[in-house]
């Protein structure tokens, strides 16, 4: 994996339905400047600038970075754009930290972003000719079949879901940057709201949200304040309309897993890891990655979820952020779990902190749970 | 920086109109070439570089997958770029010293839609792309800015298009410039669609496909290859004629880059990268000299562009005009052959082309005709960003 890398700063917008009082740019430049400034730096100390988000059909703005250079203060410097469905955050925090890992640069800005309310995601993620015959309307008609399947599998009860979304969103309440923050939030109140993908309720899913991300990556020699260091890296892909892909937990995954974790000499992820942000964008995906990165059995990953394992006071708390269910700006989703590890092992996360955090995974999934990206960081220099 | 090399190039034989294949069926032939021509069937890492905006729809990259047959999953990532920042991601990669190949590439095919409004929609959303200036229109401002001779910007074309007859890859298209009419009246200039186009004569017809093309007379249209029309969708736009716009066409490339003992295993004359960089412009026109591209410039010193003779150089030329600019900001010799390839005057896959232009810029090296050369790609309206890499054998 190259050179040492670590996190020095972060930054993040509130996240919300509608941001009506900035333009993209501004959006993009809000978190920058947040990042820079926990960074003690400005854009001046950036060597070059990685951004990235979804389909450029969600704002109407093909490839951006050209309009946005200005605003993230790359004019004159490199600028890569990174695209990968919804994984796409957390490639960018992996391209950004490539480019110190590989010697090329001391600095790196990366930002994630999506203003959502420019346009309608669910349709705009209704893929349709020539890429496929659409079958399905958003990801959750996606998604919602490989629930069922992972149900029928391990004959997990019908609550869980509901758990799952009661407990991200408490941790919500504990995040300032957060979307959706509802007061009272409980099990009744989730199974109140409609069935919108069999089983996948209203408040089980995650909302549109406008907003953007930033982290300063740095190389050993230009570290400043309180770093984060990337212990491993990694992603896989595999293609959608492989025969015989396991969709409900697929190998990418695995592998994409196994190979951060031997970078990281992570053997026992639930033991070894003190804190896990996971893409969680529909609240059965906790149990379902809970296995598919091997936190727990094949089967058994929805027992942990209802044990409370998983809570803010459990023994490996997943989303003390409230995670993609509670702020979901898709193409800044997957680098905000990245940013939200590296605050966790800083002890920087404020009142969602998990004490004594030292080594986290951030995690981003995206197309049709084909597209994986992973780091690892931990509070000790590799 | 650790020895990369360009070890395997191969590109699709481009067309100027849809040929019916879908974005895989692009892809499939040429990642089977450069697989056969390697030997390789698994790679350390894999980038493409595509833009969902030309198929109209997002994901486009996400059935390139099914092309590559990435099982059991791959180490893969994407830029929505030209596919020579997927080579750079690639490049940068293979720095990190645990992996020794990389495959690499780019397609599009900007016959499905108009080229030259889609490329508007990459302006700022708030303050440019209202105004309704296409990309061609984008293009002449700098065209003006540059005050290139009439004569010098035609000889650049009819040269272009004369290397393109000779490669088997790139159109083939007349050294006639006929498309090159000054228009008549004002309400001639700048329509925006194809429908918008009302020729005064037969053959001012620019026909955006195959079937479109309704010849009154045989001498009218005598493309060589079925494929091969005349470059598509545009009348002149003060001070360019349409001769000096690249061609609307379809097509894709792929690269293999190798490091440490791979590279010798791989190809008999590898295309050593000796330097590579990149550079943005502010995206505002009115804050930029068009005259020059300071962008290209940097990223060419930063390449070491100028630290030896410079036999060929492939540039990634959307319009005549940039050639002048870019000879001028990496500082060429004269005696540096431009695009012997034809570059993109002479066949112009979008998100692929500035690709090609660095695996033409290979081939050279590969096929034992140049031992220095230099591949260029450019981003963004008015050449804004610019990606400059030095290749030696």
């Amino acid at each position: 994996m190259g050179n040492r890398c670590a996190v020095i700063g972060v930054g993040q917008t509130r996240y919300t339905t509608k941001r009506r009082d900035v333009s993209i740019a501004g959006l993009v430049r809000e978190a920058a400047l947040r990042a820079l400034e926990d960074a003690g730096l400005t854009f001046k100390d950036i060597d070059a600038v990685v951004v990235g988000k979804a389909p450029d059909l969600f704002e109407g703005v093909m490839m951006p970075e050209a309009y946005l250079a200005d605003a993230l203060g790359a004019a004159g410097k490199p600028m890569m754009r990174v695209h990968t469905a919804g994984s796409v955050g957390g490639s960018t925090a992996l391209v950004g930290a490539s480019l110190v890992q590989g010697g090329v640069h001391d600095r790196v800005l990366v930002v994630a972003f999506e203003k959502q309310s420019e346009s309608n995601a669910t349709w705009a993620l209704s893929t349709h000719l020539p890429f496929n015959a659409s079958l399905v309307v958003g990801a959750g008609g996606y998604f919602a079949p490989h629930i069922r399947e992972y149900m029928r599998r391990t004959g997990a009860p019908d609550h869980i879901g509901t758990l799952v979304a009661v407990k991200d969103r408490l941790n919500a309440l504990k995040n300032p940057y957060a979307h959706l923050r509802i007061p009272g939030i409980d099990r009744a109140m989730v199974e109140s709201t409609p069935m919108l993908w069999e089983p996948i309720r209203y408040l089980e899913t995650c909302p549109s949200s406008d907003g953007a991300c930033a982290m300063v990556l740095a190389s050993e020699s230009a570290v400043t304040g309180t770093p984060a260091w990337v212990h491993g890296t990694a992603m896989r892909s595999e293609p959608i309309f492989r025969a015989g892909r396991d969709t409900v937990n697929p190998q990418g995954g695995k592998d994409c897993a196994a190979d951060v974790y031997r970078q990281a000499g992570v053997t026992d992820p639930r033991r070894q890891i003190d804190v896990a942000e996971v893409y969680v964008p529909f609240s059965w995906y906790e149990p379902m990655w809970l296995e598919n990165l091997g936190f727990a059995a094949e089967g058994e990953g929805w027992k942990l979820t209802e044990s409370g394992a998983t809570a803010l006071d459990g023994d490996i708390p997943w989303n003390a952020s409230g995670g993609v269910l509670s702020s979901n700006p898709i193409g800044a989703s997957g680098l905000i779990r990245f940013a939200e590890a590296a605050l966790q092992v800083r002890d920087m996360a404020g009142e969602h902190q998990v004490d004594g955090a030292r080594l986290a995974l951030g995690h981003a999934y995206g197309g049709g749970a084909q597209f994986f990206a992973m780091w690892i960081v931990g509070r000790e220099r590799p | 920086m650790r020895d990369v090399a360009i070890v395997a190039f191969a590109q699709t034989e481009h067309t100027a109109s849809d040929s019916g294949q879908s974005e895989p069926e692009l892809i499939l032939p040429v990642i089977e070439e450069v697989k056969e021509r390697t030997g390789l069937r698994r790679f350390g890492f894999t980038c493409s570089g595509s833009c969902d905006y030309l198929a109209g729809a997002p994901f486009s990259f996400v059935s390139a997958l099914d092309a590559l047959g990435a099982w059991p999953p791959i180490s893969e990532s994407h830029v929505e770029m030209d596919g020579a920042w997927a080579l750079y991601e690639a490049w940068v990669r293979l720095q990190h010293g645990d992996v020794d190949t990389a495959l690499v590439y780019g397609f599009g095919k900007s016959s499905l839609g108009d080229l030259r409004s889609i490329m508007t929609l990459q302006l700022d959303p708030y303050y440019l792309a209202p105004l309704g200036l296409d990309q061609v229109s984008f293009a002449a401002l700098q065209a003006a800015a540059v005050r290139a001779d009439r004569a010098e910007l035609d000889a650049i074309v009819r040269r272009s298009r004369a290397a393109g007859r000779d490669n088997p890859y790139a159109l083939d298209l007349p050294d006639e410039l006929t498309d090159a009419v000054a228009p008549s009246r004002a309400s001639d200039v700048a329509p925006s669609r194809a429908s918008d186009v009302v020729p005064s004569r037969a053959s001012d017809v620019v026909p955006s496909r195959a079937s479109d093309v309704v010849p009154s007379r045989a001498s009218d249209v005598v493309p060589s290859r079925a494929s091969d029309v005349v470059p598509s969708r545009v009348s002149d736009i003060e001070p360019l004629r349409a001769s000096d716009v690249a061609p609307i066409t379809d097509g894709a490339a792929a690269v293999v880059l190798a490091a440490g003992d791979a590279v010798a295993e791989l190809c008999a004359r590898p295309a050593y990268i000796r330097g590579i960089a990149h550079r943005i412009e502010p995206h505002y026109l009115g804050m930029r000299d068009l005259a020059r591209s300071a962008s290209a410039a940097d990223a060419a010193r930063a390449a070491g562009v100028g630290k030896g003779p410079v036999e060929v150089a492939e540039l990634h030329t959307q319009f005549a005009h940039e050639e002048i600019i870019l000879r001028r900001a990496l500082e060429l010799p004269a005696d540096t052959v431009v695009n012997p390839s034809g570059g993109p005057l002479a066949a112009n896959p979008v998100m692929a082309a500035g690709l090609i232009r660095i695996g033409a810029a290979a081939a050279r090296i590969h096929d034992g005709t140049a031992s220095r050369t230099v591949g260029h790609a450019a981003g963004g309206p008015c050449l804004q960003h610019n990606l400059v890499t030095v290749l030696e054998g």
